[in-house]
């Protein structure tokens, strides 16, 4: 008895039966994994690079190695969110009738919420930052962004939620409530194991990194642009990233106290969002949707930023409409605010809120309507050439007028009163996350990674890879469309109707087509790196590019620009081509720069044992963590040794041997 | 040197690079990057006052405002915190005139006075809870013990901070850096005063007049 | 190879949407068999093809663009081509008239159908639609994982089972005991939240007889899947028939039979109840059911009633009655998990946590014991009461 006790404090709720042992599909992944983690191990070992890991990686405060590293986390993330995708459109394929298909319902459950939670808290809020932190602080001709030891706190926040997540695999279990968590199903009594505990940390844990990113790359925007580059000459991809970035500082804040607020009902018997006491369930859909809805804007306006420089790049032309561009990206944000309340029409609010919000959600269809027209009017008279970015924006503008058009329609409360959690909507929404979110982030690293690496991308895999989502994408979700508009609802694990079946089947094999375009993106990635020579961009400038990115080499020097460029023109790099600036050859100033630091690694790990401590209720481990957490914050204020300056003979030494490279400006 | 003339229009010779001080545009950011942390801190009590606001009545029997809050035990704490931001003041003159002595005293009064808050918040919840006013009660009382507690924990982090500065202060003395941070801590400070004004109102003032 | 490309995507894009939409008419959503269903469907089709006015002509233009701008391949190439107001006003007013007319249908449209509302006599098809007198009235409560429908005039009790006679108006109130569920038949008109302590209200009319289908379209844990209900559209002397074939069940919905009903189950079969306590309805909304606890109304009542405290008393809680009279009324919430002793922690693991699918094949109305939920039958609740 003694033991037992003992042993509940010192472990808290963590016993062997926490671990899924006797789960064949899981016990199989763990050893895969186990074996691919022993197998990296090894080789950095082997290869002594666990010195060059930590020095040139993990302490990097580098924009553009912090830049990359998101990118990673989130196409590993995207590899287990993608997992999660095929044992759904599995199970749903093969589950009808009498056949209960290969997953109860409590696996199931956590299947379709880890699969949300994962596909945006850490594939596309990663490679939003990921893509941001590459690019915008090079557009702005500025040499970092302007909290570097935050930036790398909020990726090492961000991969420690992520860990988070992935450890409820193996060890207990993750929230079986839907991607947001919903309570009454979240609450404690419902939910008692670990899902939800686990959900709340991880995502705490990476909100905070999310916004810290957010408040940095709004300050690098606003303070750190080079001279003569007005607001009004700021590349689009930098000011979708200023609204998306003040976006987010505008809502993570809500998600963080509703998630705190059902901490405390589930850690501290709170009554928020409880059933009896005064509770209100409804209160938490409407915070978490206040969140929710300006979220999706966050994703999509950096994206379309990103087509936006793509479009003028590949057309030769400079961008139709800049201004009108612009002020749709405003309104747009501005808009996203007032909306949320689309996302429950049918909860009863009555026919005044209801059409005041659903008029409000199409209004926003006409900034974005004007969008498509301007990427439109840039094609015409143009003089496009179909490189691999560009085949990827001409298939998101058909695709995503599709789910803009759905999604108005959803907008509309009668219409919506029919669809609302069907399966209808399920395809709406990966409509315009797929069709415009990720067809825009592999545009984005098709076209900016010459830019991070110094070499292109193959472009046979790549034409694999795009087909792949392109076909694969209409092929997974136009039966969804169907089977929505036929009444089928969402996150079901078994229908009775065995006349569906064959359209899930359809589904499925479209998912077994998305799986080949993501194979082939990364044989795509190790073909390029093997055949690096060949792919080699000696000029800075592979695409005849337009903005300040491309006036420096490929990969940039640490201090992205040994001069910083004075802009004169939207288009600044296009506007120096054509009147042959050139770049000065001698006159080198030493460079300031920030210092590394392993802070951000320490300070994320605390906070990683600090949710695991709190999710399995070991109370000793978290109050420890906790102070160390403290600590160690306190400690960092009193190292003084932050930054130091690149010496000229560096900088002289650098720019020598990047000299030859850059012929295109020079 | 980095003047290279456009061929068409000589005269006008535009510069396309900074080649001497590349401070131009090195003016701090952390002033601005702190202003926006605090707007979305702002956004967090945004959250927990509409929290509070929908549940304000959720008394599920349980106790209500009037019989709970104590408007002197409030007034007094009122005082403690307007007082310490008129002390911070203090500190941040005596910063400008360079005199660290005074500045630590300043911030040694201005922390002792946030404790007292924070003490004066603690007895007030102790008799709350030991009343049987626990926040496990009623929504009302989870959304008001969240509410201040959140602001109280604000304090108690201020508190700390002023610590760290306090010592800070002996090792190096007004340097720049120990200037900005004072300067942040001082907008900090300042900005959990704004929002216990609207604790005291939207909270304690109002829910003994409803 | 690369200048064909817009024109293979359109196969996937655009004949297989028109297919299934072929496919998708003769079901539920797109033959409705109630009025308020058909309309919504018909506001579906308008808006539809309202934004088609746009989106055709867009998607056109893009394919029409990419094949004729492609590089060295004829089309004309300006580079300073990026200002046009003329343009500008076109890409602007074009999508606002659209959403211009769009928001007048949807402000009309939500007002007319806002679930709330009573049907309009006029608003049906034919004289002989029109609701003929007061709307039938059925109270509705989601349990986990089954629907409860009362129907108070009648005084019977289904579970899983609704009938409605066609042509008749039907008031639905809506609430739940635990879990937020949608209440959903795709047939007879759109979906509305049913939501723990709160009532819901939706009106809706069937005009045409037959079986359908109804469920919840809220994911509400682990019975969700399974949380459907038959829908029975019949003339009146069908319907009084079927009152009469409820009657004669012989078993009552009382407190007993209720406390069996209300705890976790799945794939429910129907059950029918003759008689219903007329009050049921009324305390599971107000969450007073267990003999003792305190009604939502009378709470709110006590809670307006009490008097302030004695505003010269500096204490906190000075004015509060006694210690114990302040504790919860009702509620058998779980405690908060660091309020609790270390002995308690584990009992909250779900452990076994995942079962062979086999066991739904055995016995799908057993349901796995992790979950602890029983199995209701019509003979346990029976045997219960």
């Amino acid at each position: 008895m003694f033991d037992q006790s003992l042993a509940k404090t010192i472990f808290g709720r963590l016993t062997w039966e926490s671990f899924p042992y006797h789960e064949p599909i899981l016990v199989g992944t763990f050893a895969v994994v186990v074996l691919l983690g022993l197998a990296i191990v090894a080789a950095v070992t082997k290869f002594k690079l666990w010195g060059w890991l930590w020095r040139e990686w993990l302490t990097s405060v580098d924009h553009k190695k912090i830049g990359v590293m998101y990118i990673i986390l989130a196409i590993v993330m995207l590899l287990r969110g993608f997992s999660d995708a095929l044992m759904m459109r599995a199970q749903q394929a093969i589950a009808f009738g009498p056949n209960e298909g290969y997953l109860p319902a409590h696996h199931f459950d956590q299947v379709f919420t880890a699969h949300g939670t994962i596909m945006i808290f850490f594939v596309a809020i990663p490679l939003i930052s990921g893509i941001i932190n590459l690019v915008m602080p090079l557009q702005i001709g500025a040499r970092d962004v302007a909290f570097p030891f935050l930036n790398s706190l909020s990726l090492w926040l961000t991969v420690a939620g992520a860990l988070l997540v992935m450890a409820s695999l193996f060890i207990g279990e993750f929230s079986t409530a839907g991607w947001l968590n919903y309570v009454p199903v979240a609450n404690l009594q419902n939910s008692p194991g670990t899902g939800p505990d686990y959900y709340l940390w991880s995502l705490q844990i990476a909100g905070l990194g999310t916004t810290l990113s957010a408040i940095n790359m709004v300050t690098t925007i606003i303070k750190m642009r080079a001279p003569g580059m007005t607001m009004m000459k700021m590349p689009v991809f930098c000011w979708t990233a200023l609204c998306s970035q003040t976006l987010a500082i505008a809502i993570f804040p809500t998600l963080t106290a509703a998630f705190a607020m059902l901490m405390l009902d589930r850690y501290l018997g709170f009554n928020f969002f409880t059933n009896d006491l005064g509770g209100n369930p409804m209160m938490y859909w409407n915070l978490v949707w206040v969140w929710g809805h300006p979220e999706v804007y966050v994703l999509v306006l950096p994206v379309f930023g990103i087509y936006s420089e793509i479009t003028s790049t590949f057309t030769g032309k400079r961008l139709f409409g800049y201004s009108s561009m612009v002020y749709a990206t405003v309104v747009i944000t501005i808009l996203s605010y007032l909306v949320w309340l689309h996302h429950f029409f049918t909860m009863g609010s009555g026919a005044s809120v209801n059409s005041f919000f659903g008029i409000a959600t199409m209004v926003i269809s006409i900034p974005t309507g004007a969008k498509i027209f301007n990427w439109l009017f840039t094609m015409y008279r143009g003089s496009i050439r179909f490189e691999l970015p560009m085949m990827w924006v001409v298939a998101f503008m058909l695709t995503f007028v599709v789910g803009g058009m759905t999604g108005v329609l959803l907008a509309v409360p009668p219409a919506d009163f029919v669809l609302h959690n069907s399966l209808f909507l399920v395809a709406h929404f990966h409509n315009v996350i797929i069709g415009g979110v990720v067809f825009g982030l592999f545009a984005g690293i098709e076209y900016w990674w010459p830019k991070a690496f110094g070499f292109k991308l193959d472009r046979k895999w790549g034409l694999v890879h795009f087909w792949g989502w392109v076909i694969g994408y209409w092929v997974a979700w136009t039966p969804i469309y169907i089977v929505g508009l036929m009444g089928t609802t969402r996150r079901v694990r078994h229908l009775d109707d065995p006349t569906l079946q064959p359209w899930f089947v359809i589904a499925a094999i479209g998912a077994v087509i998305i799986a080949i375009g993501i194979a082939a993106f990364i044989i795509q990635i190790a073909v390029s790196i093997r055949n690096r020579d060949k792919l080699r961009d000696t000029t800075g400038d592979p695409w005849d590019g337009r903005t300040l990115e491309w006036s420096t080499s490929s990969p940039p020097p640490p201090y992205n620009f040994a001069f910083t460029p004075v802009v004169h023109d939207l288009d600044a790099w296009y506007d120096m081509k054509q009147r042959n600036a050139g770049r000065p050859k001698d006159g080198y100033l030493p460079i300031h720069m920030p210092r590394n630091t392993g802070m951000g690694v320490i300070l994320s790990g605390l906070a990683l044992v600090l949710g695991f401590a709190m999710v399995w209720y070991i109370w000793w481990l978290a109050a420890l963590s906790f102070a160390a957490l403290i600590a160690a914050s306190i400690a960092h204020t009193f190292n003084r040794n932050r930054d130091y300056y690149v010496p000229v003979d560096e900088v002289e030494r650098t720019e020598r041997g990047r000299q030859p490279l850059l012929t295109a400006g020079a | 040197m980095a003047k290279i003339p456009h061929p068409a229009a000589a005269e006008q010779a535009p510069t396309f690079y900074v080649t001497e001080d590349d401070h131009a545009h090195a003016g701090s950011p952390t002033i601005l990057g702190f202003w926006i942390y605090l707007m979305s801190d702002a956004l967090i009590f945004a959250t927990l006052f509409a929290t509070f606001g929908v549940m304000s009545t959720s008394f599920a029997g349980g106790p209500s405002p009037r019989e709970i809050f104590e408007l002197p035990l409030v007034a007094l704490n009122t005082a403690l915190l307007l007082i310490s931001s008129i002390t911070y003041g203090f500190a941040m003159l005596a910063l400008d005139g360079g005199k660290v002595r005074t500045v630590q005293a300043w911030l040694l009064v201005t922390g002792l006075l946030g404790a007292a808050f924070v003490g004066v918040e603690l007895f007030e919840f102790g008799t709350l809870i030991a009343e049987g006013a626990t926040p496990q009660r009623s929504g009302f009382l989870s959304s008001f013990f969240t509410l201040v507690s959140t602001h109280g924990l604000h304090v108690t982090v201020g508190i700390v901070w002023i610590g760290v500065m306090l010592v800070q202060l002996s090792q190096s003395g007004a340097t720049p850096e120990n200037r900005r941070r004072l300067l942040c801590l001082s907008m900090f400070w300042h900005f959990l005063d704004v929002v216990w004004i609207g604790v005291f109102t939207f909270v304690y003032l109002l829910g003994m007049i409803r | 190879m690369l200048q064909r490309f817009p024109f293979r995507r359109l196969r996937p894009a655009l004949l297989v949407p028109l297919l299934g939409l072929l496919a998708a008419c003769d079901r539920a959503v797109f033959n409705p068999a109630g009025d308020v269903a058909r309309q919504q469907r018909d506001i579906i089709y308008i808006s539809t093809g309202l934004m088609l006015l746009i989106i055709v002509p867009v998607m056109v233009l893009i394919v029409v663009f990419a094949w004729r701008y492609r590089k060295g391949k004829g089309g004309t190439y300006d580079p300073h081509f990026d200002h046009s107001t003329a343009l500008e006003l076109v890409i602007w007013s074009a999508p606002l008239l659209i959403i211009i007319i769009l928001g007048a249908l949807t402000w009309s449209s939500t007002h007319l159908l806002d679930p709330f509302r009573p049907i309009d006599v006029h608003a049906t098809e034919h004289e002989a639609h029109a609701p003929i007198e007061q709307p039938l009235r059925v109270q509705v409560v989601s349990l986990d994982w089954k629907w409860l429908f009362i129907y108070p005039d009648q005084g019977i009790a289904t579970v899983n089972e609704l009938a409605l006679p066609v042509n008749r108006q039907v008031r639905f109130d809506l609430t739940s005991t635990n879990m937020m569920n949608t209440f959903y038949a795709p047939t007879l008109a759109g979906m509305i939240y049913v939501m723990p302590g709160m009532q819901s209200t939706l009106h809706a009319v069937l005009n045409r007889p037959g079986n359908y289908e109804g469920l919840s379209a809220n994911y509400s844990g682990a019975g969700f899947s399974d949380m459907r209900f038959q829908l029975k559209g019949v003339d009146q002397a069908g319907f009084d028939a079927w009152v009469a074939q409820a009657k004669a069940s012989g078993r009552a919905l009382d407190l007993a039979a209720y406390e069996q009903l209300v705890k976790p189950s799945e794939k429910v079969p129907a059950m029918q109840f003759a008689a219903v306590d007329s009050d049921l309805y009324r305390r599971i909304l107000e969450r007073c059911v267990e003999p003792g606890t305190p009604c939502m109304t009378d709470l709110m009542e006590h809670d307006r009633m009490r008097g302030g405290g004695n505003p010269h008393d500096v204490r906190p809680g000075a004015g509060m009655p006694q210690r114990g009279n302040s504790m919860p009324m009702h509620g058998s919430k779980p405690e908060g998990a660091m309020l609790r002793s270390p002995d308690e922690k584990g009992e909250m693991v779900n452990t076994n946590r995942f079962k062979a699918p086999a066991d739904h094949h055995k016995a799908p109305a057993q349901p796995p014991e992790d979950r602890k939920i029983s199995a209701a039958t019509p003979a346990s609740v029976v045997a219960a009461a």
